[in-house]
């Protein structure tokens, strides 16, 4: 078997030469690692709301269909809102992925198993739910061509769980100005506060 | 009840809501169809309501209104959520059927009912009630006027009098 993939590397390869693409990270690790991949205006970053990562993404995808939407978050974030996927299959907008850095770990809080680590397969959640391009990532490879397959604008959603190994990566802090941070990506789309 | 959810919807609609996130309750019956069938708003069925708190916030990134509707049960789902419209300023609109309240039969539906109003409070939401089948628009509006062009997440408590109580027949 393969090494696991490295979560900064899978990542800062997903946000390279991101063009338009509106990126929502769920709280801890994957908001660290959006931002390790280099501020944006269109980084809407979570510190807290775990398991809303997703909708949030989802709300987003429908108010901006010519924009391609890129969730990224942990499997812990992603367990506890599981059921967006349903509601995400449900709309089935064409602009929406989902990154899902599943180590199998609730890291940030002492590396506890996830139910990832016991038999609890997130993809094929995705599929039940009706998401058909649901995939399981395990060599670089494959996070390249989901990459393409996220920047574009599809007719339906795509998810990838991508396995990856613990990590010890520094912490990198955006702001924690969520009206900030909101008003931000809103004016990247032209829009002015109400 | 139909003259009132018709008047609510047109208050919406006149407010540009586009997205009407909504977990199911009789009192939204046709308030839910009525933006089911409007192709100028996207219905969006939710699993728990806390999923529409976070839709709505994406809504609103991406440039459009929307409206949370649901029972008064849903509430306490939405607790910690919550913190991101607050500490974002999302300008949330949620539109809440009241159960466990006037004349309810269902006990099991008092606790959060009871609670509803003071849940609210704590995080921070704005509360306006209505009471009657006339005032729910005018409420409506109130609310939508606070929530979008004032920024100020607003809750409008629709009474159980007003929505009608379930009746159990076995």
């Amino acid at each position: 078997m393969s090494a696991l993939l490295e979560r900064r590397a899978v990542v800062a390869r997903v946000l390279a030469g991101r063009q338009d693409l509106a990126v929502v990270s769920g709280l801890g690790a994957a908001t660290y690692d959006v931002a390790a991949a280099g501020d944006h205006d269109r980084n809407f970053y979570l510190w807290g709301a775990m398991g809303g990562a997703a909708m949030i993404g989802l709300g987003l995808a429908l108010a901006q269909p010519g924009i391609p939407v890129l969730v990224i978050t942990g499997d812990g974030e992603m367990l506890m809102g599981l059921g967006g996927f349903a509601t995400i299959s449900v709309q089935r907008p064409g602009n929406l992925s989902l990154l899902i850095l599943d180590n199998e770990l609730y890291e940030e809080t002492g590396a506890q198993p996830t139910h990832t680590a016991l038999g609890v397969d997130l993809a094929a959640v995705a599929r039940a739910c009706g998401i058909d391009d649901a995939r399981v990532i395990r060599a670089i490879d494959g996070v390249d061509e989901f990459a393409a397959r996220a920047r574009r604008l599809g007719n339906a959603p795509a998810v990838a769980v991508v396995k990856i190994g613990p990590s010890d990566a520094q912490k990198v802090l955006p702001s924690r100005d969520g009206a900030w941070i909101k008003t931000r990506m809103r004016r990247s789309f032209g829009l002015s506060d109400p | 009840m139909i003259a009132w959810s018709d008047d609510v919807f047109a208050a919406l609609k006149s407010f540009e809501v586009r997205q009407v996130a909504y977990v199911p309750d009789g009192g939204h019956e046709r308030l839910i169809r009525l933006a089911q069938d409007d192709s100028a708003i996207r219905a969006v069925s939710l699993t728990t309501e806390e999923e529409g708190v976070a839709l709505l916030a994406g809504g609103w990134l991406g440039g459009q209104r929307g409206v949370l509707l649901m029972q008064s049960s849903g509430i306490g789902n939405c607790v910690n959520m919550l913190s991101l419209t607050r500490i974002c300023r999302f300008p949330l609109l949620a539109l809440v059927t009241m159960r466990g309240e006037f004349a309810e039969f269902n006990p099991w539906q008092v606790p959060m009912g009871a609670a509803t109003e003071s849940v609210l409070r704590l995080t921070d939401m704005q509360v306006l009630r209505a009471d009657s089948p006339h005032e729910a628009s005018e409420v409506v509006l109130a609310a939508a006027r606070m929530t979008f062009l004032g920024g100020t997440a607003t809750a409008v408590l629709l009474s159980q009098r007003l929505v009608g109580a379930k009746v159990f027949v076995e």
